[in-house]
């Protein structure tokens, strides 16, 4: 399997991904969101003090290439257990959020290997309410305000006006949500067999959610300590959804403080 | 020329229940089955009227909402295929890449073919924004899943000798075996809508009947101008024939002037309620390219877009909710006079766009009643849909 690292850009097989590679120490490979990740995001710096982080951006959001065969979320699981053999990572800590920290349980099902520590913070992925109730919040049929509201305990990030982007933004937007159509459309956001599997994951596992989540509750994080053997949960104050958006400083630092103890 | 009454089978009493959104979401409590079974029956009896006259029929689907009853273009079909004696019965169109089993799409569609004795045209659809809810499926790849339920569909109408398998990227048959088989073979003439360039050059390769809907004198003839393009890059001789180019316009039509006008007003509502969607529903993931969605957000929570009226020689008047009934006319988007005036503004438009063998009219519209649809299918059956069908085959006659 061909690697190389150019300008952010980095090839894996047919696949070519945007990536960004920052900091030195072990490494730690982060999951974005649904709704993608900013190669300038906070959150990276935080982390890059401690760890050599790697953020791609899932085939299909960002500038990353989709390749047509790529409909599951089981091939981006696949791709980064790849990703992390290709790279010659013997030990990651994996940080996946929401429908990355799905991402990051698909891997971890699959095999712990190369996997020290897995943190998943507000992740997707499992169902647990029952057939007449959704676990995650339906992005696609609240209006946008109304998701950004939902998303964030800071005000000014719930008021932050889509239509004000600029136009590489929304393009970047458009894929992200329908790269989050292709993947987790239905069964939404979940695979009805993921809570089952869930015994397979041996490495140390940390859940993470903010503390005004109102898009999945904490209740669905307690779920998935349930569900894998001595999982940890924990919260991060005055935040909603994305924590390492709101609070990175304080996520960085307790994701430290969890792969290090 | 072909004129095939059209009606989205609208209940209008529900189209001030929320001026934001006739889409969706909005609950079916504004719908009493009462006045909508009298409204089924009203749209049927006029299709069967139609029939009399000598018109053909076409009907469509939408879902969760107010604007179209017709959830089930098959549905509705079964019942004209054997209460119609002449009509041809398009249905414009099946969404196919959205249905969740083409095989019974084929099924259906061959029953009905077999009960119309051969009369079934099938229109074979994206569909638009609002419809992919409704079957909870992705609008991702949705041309993909098409064409793959296109191939479906034909193979199993034009497979005689057993049954065959199917191990697709999207549908799997152990066994396809449809009884009956289409009345008319290999398989009923095959249709589809295009409102933009992307679609065009796969219905041309299959000289499959192309139509657009409302789009006014320019973007008529560039899409008909494209078509017979690729029809000539695919190697098919001669000029496309004009029966594979069909125009949906608004028909109103009346004894004077200003009755036209009134029920051209009634007809609009149409146009006035057709797009009236939350942003979402308007968006869903994958349903227009990147450039399409980012200039469809930049416009979210602004008044609803519409279409810009434009004349035959590109003068611009405006949005359409502000046109009048004669600047609508003057857009192509509206026939509305006397059976004269009518039969000159069709002529004169198909003329203009290149030609076209087909005029899907939408002879009801809006809130346009029973009374008024039915003395107005009458009128244009009398006065005007014979000389639109000598038109047609002189126009036939200089193109052979």
């Amino acid at each position: 399997m061909s690697e190389s690292v150019v300008n952010g850009s980095y090839k894996l097989g047919e696949v070519s991904i945007d990536l960004t590679v920052r900091g030195s120490g072990p490494a730690l490979l982060f999951l974005h969101p649904e709704i993608g990740i900013e190669t300038d995001a906070p959150l990276i710096d935080a982390l890059a003090r401690e760890w050599q982080v790697h953020v791609p951006a899932h085939p299909g959001f960002g500038g990353s290439e989709l390749p047509r065969w790529m409909s599951e979320v089981d091939d981006l699981a696949y791709f980064y257990l790849d990703y992390l053999a290709a790279q010659n990572i013997e030990r990651a800590v994996v940080v996946g959020s929401s429908f990355g920290g799905w991402i990051a349980a698909e891997m971890a099902i699959r095999s712990c290997e190369r996997i020290s520590h897995l943190v998943l913070a507000g992740a997707a992925g499992i169902k647990v309410a029952d057939r007449e109730h959704r676990d995650f919040v339906d992005m696609f049929t609240v209006s946008m305000a109304e998701l950004n509201a939902l998303s964030y305990e800071d005000p000014m990030l719930a008021r932050r006006d889509i239509r004000e982007l600029d136009e590489a933004a929304l393009t970047q937007l458009h894929r992200n949500r329908e790269a989050t159509g292709l993947f987790a459309w239905s069964p939404y956001m979940h695979h009805p067999k993921l809570r089952q599997r869930l015994h397979r994951i041996v490495a140390p596992t940390l859940v993470l959610w903010g503390s005004n989540d109102r898009i999945v509750s904490a209740d669905y994080g307690r779920a998935w300590c349930a569900g894998i053997p001595g999982a940890q949960f924990d919260q991060i104050a005055n935040s909603g959804h994305y924590p390492h958006i709101e609070q990175p400083a304080s996520f960085a630092a307790r994701v430290t403080a969890f792969a290090k103890a | 020329m072909r004129v095939w009454h059209f009606s989205e089978e609208p209940y209008p009493a529900a189209w001030s229940a929320n001026p934001d959104n006739l889409r969706v979401s909005l609950p079916n409590s504004n719908i009493d089955p009462v006045k909508a079974a009298d409204l089924y029956h009203r749209y049927l009896d006029e299709w069967l009227l139609a029939d009399d006259l000598g018109f053909d029929i076409f009907a469509n689907e939408h879902h969760s909402t107010p604007t179209c009853m017709t959830a089930s273009v098959n549905l509705i079909l079964a019942i004209l295929a054997r209460q119609t004696r002449k009509a041809r019965l398009l249905g414009l169109g099946l969404p196919i890449g959205i249905r969740t089993d083409p095989l019974r799409v084929a099924e259906e569609l061959a029953m009905i073919d077999v009960i119309s004795r051969g009369r079934l045209e099938m229109g074979f659809i994206k569909g638009v924004p609002y419809e992919f809810s409704a079957a909870n499926r992705s609008p991702v790849r949705i041309m993909d899943r098409f064409w793959e339920a296109h191939d479906l569909i034909i193979k199993a109408m034009s497979t005689h000798d057993g049954a065959f398998s199917w191990e697709g990227e999207y549908f799997h048959y152990r066994s396809v075996n449809i009884w009956p088989r289409p009345w008319q073979q290999p398989h009923p003439p095959v249709w589809s809508s295009v409102g933009s360039m992307h679609n065009v050059r796969n219905m041309a390769i299959r000289g499959y009947t192309m139509a657009t809907f409302i789009n006014g004198w320019q973007k008529s003839r560039d899409l008909f101008t494209e078509y017979r393009k690729h029809w000539a890059l695919a190697g098919h001789a001669g000029p496309v024939p004009l029966d594979r180019f069909a125009y949906l316009g608004m028909v109103a039509i009346a004894s004077t002037q200003a009755e036209a006008e009134r029920r051209g007003q009634l007809v609009r509502g149409y146009l006035e309620t057709n797009a009236t969607a939350y942003d979402q529903h308007k968006n869903p993931p994958g349903f227009w390219s990147a450039g399409d969605s980012a200039r469809l957000i930049k416009m979210f929570g602004k008044p609803h877009p519409t279409m810009t009226v434009t004349t035959r020689d590109g003068q611009k008047l405006g949005p359409v909710a502000q046109c009048s009934i004669a600047d609508m006319v003057a857009g192509g988007l509206m026939f509305c006079g006397t059976p004269d005036q009518v039969y000159e503004q069709i002529v004169t438009f198909a003329d203009a766009v290149g030609g076209f063998g087909n005029l899907l009219m939408m002879g009801q519209g809006g809130r346009l009643g029973h009374e008024d649809t039915e003395d107005s299918l009458k009128l244009f059956g009398r006065e005007v849909l014979p000389r639109l069908k000598a038109y047609g085959a002189q126009k036939a006659l200089e193109a052979a």
